[in-house]
């Protein structure tokens, strides 16, 4: 069972078994435009809430991925440092980087995705 | 804000607006990408109205422009065009821009949204003895332009003259386009064939729409972001970037626009080509990956910062990461490495050829 979550910068955290991958939302996507680079974490990064933990450049600018969440750096979606596209054409199934969580609570903090489209509509 | 008169055009295409120089502008349609490669393999339309217009009129025109502009108009057939710049006296870039001339009294300049008001308060300032008036024509003014390879088979259903008689960098004018009054100059900023359309602002919709109706399955509306890597890829500098108000034209390499004669700021001009520019602009490829972008820190192999990047791209048409630098001359050197502050890091990149594009046929 994976459950869904995510941030007001757009972030998605999809959490399963303890581990979340994290990787940008459709909106976050469309509104990026053409992604043609993403820089991946290193593994076995501590990192905290808010940290950095990724860059995604479109044609026009670089955008600072930050984790959701606590914990360490168990795995990175090598397949985007190739096709940067994948995120544009599937974000959803391509995760960026994978946290193995420290502190599930911190989950109870991100909106749920009824919570999310909400947001979205009050931001349009 | 400032709105152009196809403000209402880009929202309802769906457009990202953003400010660009005060004017809300469209940034992107559908995707900066695929209007991009619509300009270089058909065509793309630009609403470019919130470039400026100024007009010098008066017996001593000639004169006056070659005071003030530093390409020699006298060179100039009646309609044709040239490119240069407005100087300060220290030899800085005040301004890069268009200079039609309509006849040896007559001139018409186009020149950057965001340094329209600084050329006005410049050029009327140089006025002093000279006959001639200088008028802001800004407001007079909606302008598109056309660009990419099928702009002129295109347009050409909209005329009722032959296109092939406005030659490049030439125009015409008074010309009826869509039924309505135009000036029609074979000009761009793209690195393709094309035209820069002027008509009167409350005709500006009526054109536009038709260019894309007339068009449509070849012309793509086309936002500032592909408008950007479109010129970048073409090696033709943007004001701000490339160019600056501290730094002369022969630094930014551009003096293939500045001529031998006399000119404001030419003596700084003189003594530069007598002993070499002490800064230069140079193209490096990313050997490293990453993107070099606008502003980054340039080190050379020493890991000492020698100057910045003054525009880079993931380039869509070349493909490759690619930037422009300036750094000092005794630096610059094709095949040599610098290194590229990107974030944390320092990024290896090697000179190369200005020439992005493939010389077309």
């Amino acid at each position: 069972m994976s459950k869904l979550f995510f941030t007001n910068e757009h972030e998605y955290v999809q959490v399963k078994d303890g581990i979340a991958y994290v990787g940008i939302s459709d909106y976050a996507q469309d509104q990026l435009g053409d992604i043609v680079y993403v820089e991946l974490p290193e593994l076995e990064l501590d990192v905290a809430v808010g940290d950095p933990i990724g860059v995604v450049e479109s044609v026009k600018s670089a955008s600072d991925i930050f984790s959701p969440v606590s914990g360490k750096v168990v795995e990175i979606n090598e397949a985007l440092e190739d096709q940067p596209e994948l995120l544009n054409e599937d974000p959803m199934e391509n995760w960026i980087a994978a946290v193995q969580l420290s502190d599930e609570s911190e989950l109870d903090e991100l909106m749920d995705e009824v919570e999310y489209k909400a947001f979205l509509e009050s931001e349009a | 804000m400032k709105k152009t008169p196809l403000y209402q055009d880009h929202v309802d295409l769906g457009a990202e607006m953003v400010d660009f120089a005060g004017w809300l502008m469209p940034i992107r349609y559908t995707g900066l990408v695929e209007e991009h490669e619509a300009v270089r393999n058909q065509a793309g339309l630009f609403d470019v109205s919130h470039m400026g217009e100024i007009r010098i009129k008066g017996p001593q025109a000639t004169e006056f422009i070659q005071h003030v502009f530093t390409n020699d108009v006298t060179q100039l057939e009646d309609k044709q065009i040239a490119y240069g710049f407005l100087l300060n006296h220290e030899g800085g870039v005040i301004e890069d821009l268009l200079t039609y001339k309509v006849d040896p009294n007559e001139y018409f300049m186009v020149v950057n949204a965001a340094n329209h008001d600084i050329d006005m308060e410049w050029l009327l300032g140089q006025v002093g003895d000279f006959d001639v008036e200088v008028i802001d024509q800004m407001d007079d003014y909606g302008a598109m332009a056309l660009q990419g390879p099928n702009a002129q088979e295109v347009l050409q259903k909209m005329v009722d003259f032959d296109l092939d008689e406005i030659k490049f960098f030439t125009f015409v004018e008074n010309v009826s386009l869509a039924g309505v009054n135009a000036m029609i100059s074979r000009t761009g900023y793209t690195g393709e064939d094309g035209f820069e359309i002027f008509v009167q602002p409350q005709d500006s919709s009526l054109v536009w729409n038709e260019i894309l109706r007339v068009g449509q399955g070849i012309v793509k509306p086309a936002g500032l972001g592909s408008r950007d890597t479109l010129r970048f890829e073409a090696g033709l500098p943007l004001y701000g970037n490339e160019l600056s108000d501290d730094r002369t034209p022969l630094e930014s390499g551009f003096g293939f626009f500045v001529s031998q004669g006399d000119f404001i700021g030419s003596d700084v001009i003189k003594a530069e080509r007598e002993s070499g520019t002490a800064r230069k602009i140079v193209a490096v490829e990313l050997l490293d990956r990453g993107i070099a972008r606008t502003d980054y820190p340039v080190y050379n192999l020493d890991q000492e910062e020698i100057g910045h990047i003054t525009t880079g791209y993931k380039a869509p048409t070349v493909g490759k990461t690619i930037a422009l630098a300036l750094i000092p001359a005794e630096y610059a050197k094709l095949g040599e490495e610098l290194l590229i502050g990107v974030r944390n890091k320092k990024l290896k990149a090697v000179q190369i050829s200005k020439r992005f594009l493939p010389r077309k046929k």
